[in-house]
C-alpha cells in the first residue's frame, strides 16, 4: 500500500506540474496570439520587434511586470489587496485540474490518467470554484479603496453573479443526456466524428450558443468587460495594481478563458474524440492534437469577437442576462429532458 | 489516517473561523471568516462521503449568498464597528446560557448516535440518491418549499418596487 500511495503522489504531482506548465504557456501564448490576430484585423502588424514573429513577446513582458516596481498604497486595505490576486490566479489554476484531456495512458505499466482529477462531481467543482472566483474581484476593487475600482468591482460581480445561472443551467441538458456530473463520462458519451457530439447530437445547439455567452461576461471579456471599460472606469477593479499583482489578474482572466474553452470543449464539443486514422504513433497523437485544436478555435472566436463587437450598456447586459439567456436555458432544460422521457 | 488529519484540520479551520468571525471589527472581515466556515464545512461534508452537498455547500453558501453579504457590505461602505461595553446582565446571562446551550446540543448528538453512528464515506450522499430523495420520497415537501421560496421572491419584488 505505501508503494501505491507513493505512485499516486508522485503521479499526481508530475501531472500538475507539466499542466501547470502548458496552462501557463498557453496563456502567455494567447496573449501573443490576441495581438498578433487583432493587429492582422485592424490591419496592423502586432508585436514583430522581440523574436521572429515577436514570438518572445510574452517572454519580454514577463519580465518587465516582473521588475517593474510594486507600488505601495497607504488608502488600501493591505490583507485583502495582497490576498485579491492570490485568490484570482489561485482559482482560476485550480478549475483545470478537473478536466480531462485524453484517454488514460500507461506509463511503465502504470495506467496514468489525463487529467489530474477525475471526480465524479467534476461539474459541480468547475460551478462551484467559478462562484468562489467572484471574490478575488469583488475584495480587489474593494480593497483599493478607489470608486473606480469599487464601481468596476460591483459591476464585475453583478455581472458574474447573473450570468453564472445561464451558465450552470446551459450544461444540465448536457448532464440529462449523459446522466453523470463527471466530465470523462461526459466525452465518452460523444462519439468520434462532429455530428455525434453533444453539440449536435444532443440537439444542444441552443445551450451550446447560451454557454458561450454566458462564459464571456463570466470572463469578463469584450462584448461584455464593462467591469473593466476603460472609458468609464480607468480599469476597474484593478485600477490600482501595479507590477506582478497586475499581472497576477491577467493571468487569471487568460487562464479563466483556456479553462472556458476547455469545458465548452469537453461538454460539447466531445471533448478529444475526433476522427483516428493511421499508423500506431499517430493515432496515440491524434486525441490530444484534436482536443488542443477545438480549444484554440475557442480562444480564436474569443479573439474575433474582441476584435468585431462593441461593447454592451449595462443595462442591456442585465436585460439580455435575465431575460433572454435564462428564459432560453430553462426551454432548453425543458425539451431536453422531455425528449430523453418520451425517448425512453 | 488521512482522513483523520484532513477532519481535525477543517473542524479547527471551521471553528477558528467562527471565533473568529466573532472577533474581528469590520464587518468584511467577518464575512470572509464566514466562508472560510462554510468552506471547511463543505470538506467535513466531504469526508463523510456526501459530495454533493459538499458541492452544493460551496456553490450557493460560499458562492452566491456569500456574494450578496459581501456585496451589501461593499455598497454600504461599512465602516469598522464601535466597542460598546455591553450591559452587565446580558453577561450574566449570556455565558451561562451558551455553556448550557452547546452541552445540550453535545448531550443529544451523544446520546442519539454516538460516535460510533457516523464512519467516514459512510454517509449517502451521491447525486444519484438525493435527485431519488428530492423528486420521488421528499416531492411534496420539495415542491412546497420551492413555492415557499416564490412567495418570498415576489414578496421581495413588491416591497422593492417604487410606486410611480
Amino acid at each position: 500500500m505505501p508503494n501505491g500511495w507513493f505512485t499516486f503522489v508522485a503521479i499526481t504531482t508530475v501531472k500538475s506540474a507539466v499542466l501547470l506548465g502548458v496552462l501557463l504557456t498557453a496563456v502567455a501564448y494567447t496573449v501573443w496570439l490576441e495581438r498578433k490576430v487583432i493587429g492582422h484585423i485592424q490591419n496592423r502588424w502586432g508585436p514583430t520587434r522581440v523574436g521572429p514573429f515577436g514570438l518572445l513577446q510574452p517572454l519580454a513582458d514577463g519580465v518587465k511586470l516582473l521588475l517593474k516596481e510594486d507600488i505601495s498604497l497607504s488608502g488600501v486595505y493591505q490583507p485583502l489587496f495582497i490576498l485579491a490576486p492570490v485568490l484570482a490566479v489561485g482559482l482560476a489554476l485550480t478549475s483545470i485540474s478537473v478536466i480531462p484531456i485524453g484517454e488514460s495512458i500507461t506509463v511503465r505499466g502504470v495506467p496514468v490518467q489525463l487529467q489530474i482529477a477525475d471526480v465524479n462531481i467534476a461539474l459541480l467543482v468547475l460551478l462551484g470554484v467559478t462562484s468562489i472566483g467572484v471574490y478575488g474581484i469583488a475584495l480587489a476593487g474593494w480593497s483599493s479603496n478607489s470608486k473606480y475600482s469599487l464601481l468596476g468591482a460591483l459591476r464585475a460581480s453583478a455581472q458574474m453573479v447573473s450570468y453564472e445561472l445561464s451558465l450552470g443551467l446551459s450544461l444540465v441538458g448536457v448532464l440529462i443526456l449523459t446522466g453523470s456530473l463527471s466530465l470523462r463520462e461526459i466525452v465518452n458519451h460523444q462519439g468520434e466524428w462532429p455530428w455525434q457530439w453533444n453539440v449536435i447530437a444532443g440537439g444542444q445547439l441552443v445551450a451550446f450558443f447560451i454557454y458561450l455567452t454566458a462564459a464571456f461576461a463570466e470572463t469578463n471579456r469584450i462584448p461584455f468587460d464593462l467591469p473593466e471599460g476603460e472609458t468609464e472606469l480607468v480599469a476597474g477593479y484593478h485600477t490600482e495594481y501595479s507590477s506582478m499583482k497586475f499581472a497576477m489578474f491577467f493571468m487569471a482572466e487568460y487562464t479563466n478563458m483556456v479553462t472556458v474553452a476547455c469545458v465548452a470543449t469537453t461538454v460539447f464539443l466531445g471533448g478529444w474524440h475526433g476522427p483516428v486514422f493511421g499508423p500506431a504513433p499517430v493515432r496515440m497523437a491524434l486525441p490530444l492534437f484534436w482536443f488542443v485544436l477545438k480549444v484554440f478555435f475557442f480562444l480564436f472566436l474569443y479573439i474575433w469577437v474582441r476584435a468585431t463587437l462593441p461593447r454592451f450598456r449595462y443595462d442591456q447586459l442585465m436585460a439580455f442576462g435575465w431575460k433572454v439567456l435564462l428564459p432560453l436555458a430553462l426551454a432548453n432544460i425543458l425539451i431536453t429532458s422531455l425528449v430523453v422521457a418520451v425517448g425512453t | 489516517m488521512l482522513h483523520q488529519i484532513l477532519f481535525f484540520f477543517f473542524a479547527a479551520a471551521c471553528v477558528a473561523g467562527a471565533l473568529n468571525l466573532l472577533f474581528q471589527r469590520h464587518p468584511i472581515n467577518s464575512a470572509l471568516s464566514l466562508i472560510v466556515v462554510m468552506g471547511s464545512l463543505a470538506v467535513l461534508y466531504l469526508l463523510l462521503g456526501a459530495e454533493f452537498v459538499a458541492a452544493i455547500q460551496v456553490i450557493v453558501y460560499a458562492g452566491a449568498i456569500m456574494v450578496l453579504f459581501i456585496f451589501v457590505i461593499m455598497l454600504l461602505n461599512a465602516g469598522e464597528e464601535e466597542h460598546v461595553g455591553g450591559s452587565r446582565v446580558a453577561a450574566a446571562l449570556g455565558y451561562p446560557a451558551v455553556a448550557l446551550l452547546v452541552g445540550l446540543l453535545a448531550w443529544a448528538v451523544v446520546r442519539s448516535s454516538g460516535s460510533a453512528g457516523l464512519t467516514l464515506g459512510g454517509f449517502v450522499g451521491s447525486t444519484q440518491a438525493i435527485g431519488y430523495l428530492v423528486f420521488r420520497g421528499f416531492l411534496l415537501p420539495f415542491e412546497v418549499t420551492s413555492v415557499l421560496i416564490l412567495i418570498a421572491i415576489m414578496g421581495a419584488v413588491v416591497l422593492a418596487r417604487k410606486e410611480d
